[in-house]
């Protein structure tokens, strides 16, 4: 420990977040090591898990997060980690199917896979996990969590504070879920593989319309950061344009990345659909 | 830019914020009640005793972080509090300014007890280890940062603009911002004082 940059140590101590992500990773291990044939996963893949639970880790729990409370563009960088790019990460190496054999047998069989089949729980997520709801809300957490008055209040209070960084992760989660599935409309997929490259280069353009906004806003739009004060000496406005880069740039990347990963999807599953061989290996 | 999708949370938000926080008048500073924790610390004085939040109940309590080579910022805010006290007359003695330094090795007690005497009289310093120095600080997510010493060793200590407002039983009320002038601070404080 004593080797390690003093910004990865823990910050805020956080129970709820130490046992979700150490429960994935014994998990997903567990769940590695009883693969049967078949059932063998990439090494990209198992890369996309770890360094995407890695990521949540080093930005919710770590010197990061008390930055993230300090400097608006440092806030923006967290929000793009646990919205685009871990959620991004982890939806891109599918764990489910690992994380359910690793998971003790009893506690998947009796509580979990009965929780997720009710009734109730496959009409929520149905009603989130649509072509309409799903990027609405997404780009709505966005200029929710960026409303002056809102954001004001959610880095004044700790509670609303980790309320609107958990909603940024689990919205992301689901949104990377539903858009980088393989499959296709006619194979279970929530939305066909078309639609979905529609939908995340048109999620771009709100996206880059807030980071330009808040990138060339002539006055300070945030007050909160002068009010805690920031991390280091910067001004305010300095730190409000790298934030707007941030919202702007990176966050509309990874949707054309993810348009582009989606692609290669689609012609995939045109080729099983013609029943012709694939030249490479799914996944 | 309006933001037509937060539009309704927002509004939501901000009822379930009037509504816990009892609606009523609106005030010149920005309302934080149920936002910010409640007054607690453990400090030392400018003469040198333990303070807690206990020895300033029965006190409206405005709190901010500064320190006395800071060349902006906290003299001209220490002025501001101070002229909106003495504006409030004989209220004014129920009001307490608790001024944290958040460079103790450039306030030695005498020097911080002198520094805010000279503003009010209403004025108490508090200085802590680094310990609690950074447990108040946590506590009400402030920051303060040291910049690099120049040539003649001197630097200058980034902190919190703002002032926190306590209610006498140390409830959290309001936070006064740098824009705020001293006529309206002392509306607020008087309403506070007066109501309690």
């Amino acid at each position: 420990m004593s080797g390690w940059p003093a910004i990865l140590l823990p910050w805020a101590f956080s129970p709820l977040l130490v046992a979700l992500l150490l429960g994935a990773a014994i998990a997903y291990l567990r769940g590695l090591r009883r693969a049967g044939p078949g059932e063998a996963v990439s090494l990209v893949r198992r890369s996309g898990f770890w360094s995407g639970l890695a990521l949540v880790y080093v930005v919710m729990h770590t010197g990061v997060d008390y930055l993230s409370q300090h400097m608006f563009y440092i806030h923006r960088l967290q929000h793009l980690v646990l919205h685009h790019l871990a959620a991004f990460l982890l939806a891109l190496s599918r764990p489910q199917a690992v994380i359910a054999r690793g998971l003790p047998g009893r506690l998947h069989a009796r509580l979990l896979t009965p929780a997720w089949r009710h009734p109730l729980t496959q009409a929520a997520y149905r009603a989130l996990q649509n072509g309409l709801v799903a990027p609405l809300l997404f780009v709505g957490l966005i200029f929710f969590w960026l409303e002056p008055e809102v954001h004001f209040y959610a880095m004044l209070s700790g509670p609303l504070y980790q309320i609107m960084n958990w909603s940024m992760l689990l919205d992301g989660l689901l949104f990377w879920f539903l858009m980088l599935d393989p499959r296709s409309r006619s194979e279970g997929a929530l939305i066909g593989l078309g639609p979905r490259i529609g939908l995340l280069l048109a999620a771009t353009v709100p996206q880059i319309m807030l980071g330009a906004h808040i990138a060339l806003a002539p006055d300070d739009l945030f007050g909160v950061y002068a009010v805690c004060g920031r991390a280091w000496a910067i001004s305010p406005l300095e730190d409000q344009q790298l934030g707007g880069l941030v919202t702007w740039i990176p966050a509309a990347m990874m949707h054309v990345v993810g348009a582009l990963i989606v692609i290669g999807y689609w012609m995939r599953a045109d080729a099983r659909a013609a029943k012709l061989p694939t030249r490479r290996q799914a996944g | 830019m309006t933001t037509t999708l937060g539009g309704r949370w927002r509004a939501a938000l901000l009822a379930l914020l009037v509504a816990s926080c009892g609606g009523g008048e609106p005030w010149h500073a920005k309302n934080v009640q149920g936002i910010i924790p409640d007054l607690a610390f453990d400090m030392t004085s400018d003469e040198g005793r333990e303070v807690h939040a206990a020895d300033v109940r029965g006190e409206v309590v405005l709190l901010f972080f500064g320190y006395t080579h800071c060349p902006d910022v906290c003299p001209t805010t220490l002025a501001r509090l101070a002229g909106a006290i003495r504006a409030m007359g004989d209220k004014g003695r129920r009001v307490r300014i608790l001024f944290v330094t958040v460079d103790p090795a450039r306030d030695p007690p005498a020097l911080l007890h002198g520094y805010v005497k000279a503003f009010s009289p209403q004025a108490t310093g508090l200085r802590g280890s680094t310990a609690q120095l950074d447990a108040l600080s946590r506590r009400y997510r402030v920051a303060y940062g040291r910049d690099a010493a120049d040539q003649h060793g001197d630097y200058a200590v980034s902190h919190s603009s703002a002032v926190f407002v306590f209610d006498a039983e140390g409830r959290a009320r309001l936070l006064i911002q740098p824009e705020l002038g001293a006529a309206d601070i002392a509306a607020d404080l008087a309403r506070l004082v007066g109501g309690a």
